[in-house]
């Protein structure tokens, strides 16, 4: 009886397909890079600059938002970071969890990374400056006047 | 030479057995530590991320909501938490471009070490530019 061994480094006859962890790994990398620097800058903006963390308020995200600057940073840091944070979970969560527990917490990361990117996503995209206008101020008069 | 013959029994070297692990279980040193420190600052980031997408989401339901919740960020208890969670980040980061050095580059999967020690170097110097500034904002008394 003889068995036939396919020559070293022959191509694997399995159909080819999408190599996911390949790609989460890129993913990491890629966003990881893109988040230093936009993270960095949000810091700085929000913490450092001014009076730091003392002047984020309503009006202080109205006031970037009305940039579409920040909305584009804004954005994408929203989902680079939870994507970046969701799959670093995931890693975690198949070193460390097991059978049943496992599967709930993958779970649980996919519903709230889907349902958080929706959200923020939602947020950025319909914020209303005028929401609170009815309070007066320097925005009640922009909003009068915008109509 | 190197190479002479021995006479007589050859005796192996006595090697004294250790008495407990030695500090911890892994004795990873610089490799292991960064990887333990890069799984917790990164569990930390992610938890704060989730509340922060959430508190954030106030600005659409309406301002005074929004400022009620972001008010508490500048009490001298939350102060401190973003001071811990600036650390976190800034040391996140740093150790990313580390492992990103040591993934793609020889030179990088050579010198972890050496880098792991410039990784804590520059976290301590924005550390030390971001800590004075953060501090006073909190503590000064707005």
């Amino acid at each position: 009886m003889t068995a036939t061994i396919p020559a070293p480094r022959s191509s694997s006859s399995r159909p080819r397909k999408v190599n996911w962890e390949k790609w989460g790994w890129l993913y990491m990398r890629i966003s990881g890079v893109l988040l230093l620097v936009l993270v960095f800058g949000h810091l700085f903006v929000n913490l450092v600059a001014g009076d730091g963390v003392h002047a984020i308020d309503f009006a202080f995200v109205a006031g970037k938002w009305a940039d579409p600057f920040w909305v584009v940073w804004d954005t994408l840091m929203l989902w680079l970071a939870l994507i970046h944070g969701a799959n670093g979970m995931r890693t975690l969560t198949n070193d460390y969890a097991r059978g049943r527990l496992r599967k709930v917490l993958l779970g649980a990361i996919l519903v709230s990374t889907i349902v958080l990117i929706l959200l923020g996503s939602l947020v950025i995209f319909t914020f209303d400056p005028c929401i609170g206008a009815a309070q007066g101020g320097d925005l009640a008069q922009f909003c009068a006047a915008k109509g | 030479m190197s190479s002479q013959v021995q006479s007589g029994p050859v005796t192996a070297p006595r090697i004294p057995s250790p008495k407990r692990p030695a500090g911890t279980l892994y004795r990873g040193r610089e490799g292991m530590w960064s990887w333990v420190l890069h799984r917790i600052t990164g569990t930390a980031i992610y938890f704060f991320l989730l509340v922060h997408i959430l508190d954030t989401a106030l600005v659409r339901i309406s301002p005074d909501a929004y400022d009620a919740v972001i008010n508490t960020y500048k009490t001298p208890v939350m102060g401190v938490g973003e001071a811990g969670l600036v650390a976190a980040i800034v040391f996140h980061a740093f150790n990313g471009l580390r492992i990103i050095l040591i993934d793609l580059t020889a030179w990088g999967a050579r010198h972890q070490r050496l880098m792991f020690w410039i990784v804590v170097g520059l976290w301590a110097v924005t550390m030390a530019g971001f800590l004075p500034r953060h501090l006073s904002v909190v503590f000064g008394g707005h």
